[in-house]
């Protein structure tokens, strides 16, 4: 297959496979984001003073690095703290961290920071009545929380969450600077090979575009099903 | 502390903050300027030019902005005889200009979803009243659409400028010196994981800072407003 000039197709295996990484390292992600996002929404939600400034600490510094220099302070950071580890035991071995885990352990910090937020809107969004309510027929406050606060913030959330997975699918791409071989650096493989960057990386941002499509349609049909027996208020 | 790591780099670890600054004030300005006409373009549903500002924001917001890098920075290298002849070159040879050109495209495209919502979140009414009041269109845009569009808009600004701050760390992928970029390179250097925590601490102060006092000006600008939580 010939586009703009480039043989796409000599490197379509390549290029597919890298996509299957990206894509593999976005869902690998989202449920330790997820239990990120939880646990610090969890904590700012928390009327324990020390637990919810915890959380806002959180949230405001995941908030103000970028993606990047996260991704490699975890990776580097994992690096040095297992080299040294290593040494103190007497062992000398030299360490060296897998990107694929070292992307999923920066991008679940990010992803938890952001769906924290998310969430949070979220459990302020349910009125304490129904919580009382549940207390008062006899649930505990656990099973309150799960049969009846959880189930309502998802549906709240979702609109917010499925916004936060479109960012992490595009952050992945940054675990390329890390030499994971993801759709991204495998199209920089194939540009150093073929001196075609323009073609490949076209080819590139439309394998992520199609990956976005896909993902906001899938979400229209989740939001629908979460959504269902609630009816838009007429103002 | 490594005082000897900053004695070295600190200078240009400030340096780099500056252009992280320069990139991303800039590249946000300059994208707000395309961004209105965009929006404009985009509010009239079912012509051609709504369609093609849409799909100009879906490109780049369904795309990484390191894909989008890549594109113009190494894309532009194959095409350097016909901007040598269109006397671009100079811009695209550029590693600084190539990443500012994407980054006001890019932030250009998220400004004007957010300035769409905004326009459409004004009342129909108001614009109806406005035309049975005798205001033509232009009027009606600027005297009654704009001021209360840019005001709810305020607060989405402000977060586009914070990510902006953030995804031009991506310019230091394409060797451009910024925070990120000093940040890397001390780190190649010297092997010292502070280069990196110093980075991360200005960013986080940069990002903090600005933040504040955008919510203040936000509060200030719209107390006409019911508070929101």
């Amino acid at each position: 297959m010939i586009i703009l000039g480039a043989d796409i197709g000599a490197w379509s295996g390549q290029l597919l496979a890298g996509a299957l990484v990206s894509v593999a390292l976005a869902v690998a992600t989202v449920p330790f984001g997820m239990a990120v996002g939880v646990a610090v929404a969890l904590a700012k939600d928390s009327s324990n003073r020390v637990l919810s400034a915890f959380g806002e600490g959180y949230t405001t510094v995941f908030r103000g690095l970028p993606e990047l220099l996260t991704l490699l302070l975890v990776y580097y950071g994992l690096q040095m703290a297992f080299q040294i580890t290593a040494e103190w035991l007497g062992l000398s071995v030299t360490v060296n961290i897998n990107p694929f885990v070292a992307g999923i352990l920066a991008l679940s910090l990010v992803f938890g920071a952001y769906s924290s937020e998310v969430l949070l809107g979220g459990l302020r969004g349910i009125e304490r009545g129904q919580i009382e309510a549940a207390i008062s027929v006899g649930m505990t406050p656990l099973t309150a929380f799960v049969r009846i606060k959880w189930p309502q913030v998802l549906r709240l959330a979702l609109p917010g969450l499925g916004n936060n997975w479109v960012v992490l699918l595009k952050d992945t791409s940054l675990v390329s600077v890390i030499a994971l071989n993801d759709l991204l650096r495998q199209t920089s493989l194939a540009v150093a090979s073929t001196k075609e960057p323009f073609a490949f990386y076209a080819v590139a941002c439309l394998g992520y575009l199609l990956m976005t499509i896909v993902s906001n349609m899938l979400l229209m049909l989740l939001e629908a099903r979460a959504n269902r027996g609630w009816r838009p208020m007429s103002p | 502390m490594n005082w000897e790591l900053f004695e070295r780099f600190g200078p240009r670890l400030i340096d780099g903050l500056f252009v992280t600054i320069q990139l991303s004030v800039i590249s946000v300005v300059l994208g707000l300027i395309l961004a209105v006409p965009l929006a404009v373009v985009r509010a009239r549903r079912g012509t051609l030019g709504s369609w093609s500002a849409f799909l100009f924001t879906y490109l780049f917001r369904g795309t990484p902005l390191l894909a989008q890098v890549f594109l113009v920075y190494y894309g532009s290298g194959q095409f350097r005889q016909t901007f040598e002849n269109a006397g671009l070159w100079w811009l695209f040879r550029d590693p600084y200009w190539c990443v500012l050109a994407t980054f006001t495209l890019n932030t250009s495209a998220y400004q004007a979803e957010i300035l769409r919502g905004a326009i459409q979140a004004v009342p129909a009414g108001q614009i109806d009243a406005a035309k049975a009041g005798g205001m033509t269109p232009f009027q009606i845009f600027r005297r009654i659409t704009i001021p209360q569009a840019a005001r709810l808009a305020l607060r989405p600004f402000g977060n586009e400028y914070v990510m902006m701050v953030k995804a031009s760390a991506i310019a230091s992928v394409v060797t451009v010196f910024d925070l990120m970029g000093v940040a890397r390179l001390a780190f190649q250097r010297t092997f010292d994981f502070q280069a990196y925590i110093a980075a991360a601490v200005l960013y986080v102060l940069v990002v903090e800072i600005f933040r504040r006092c955008w919510v203040a000006m936000e509060r200030n600008l719209n107390r006409y407003m019911p508070a929101r939580h």
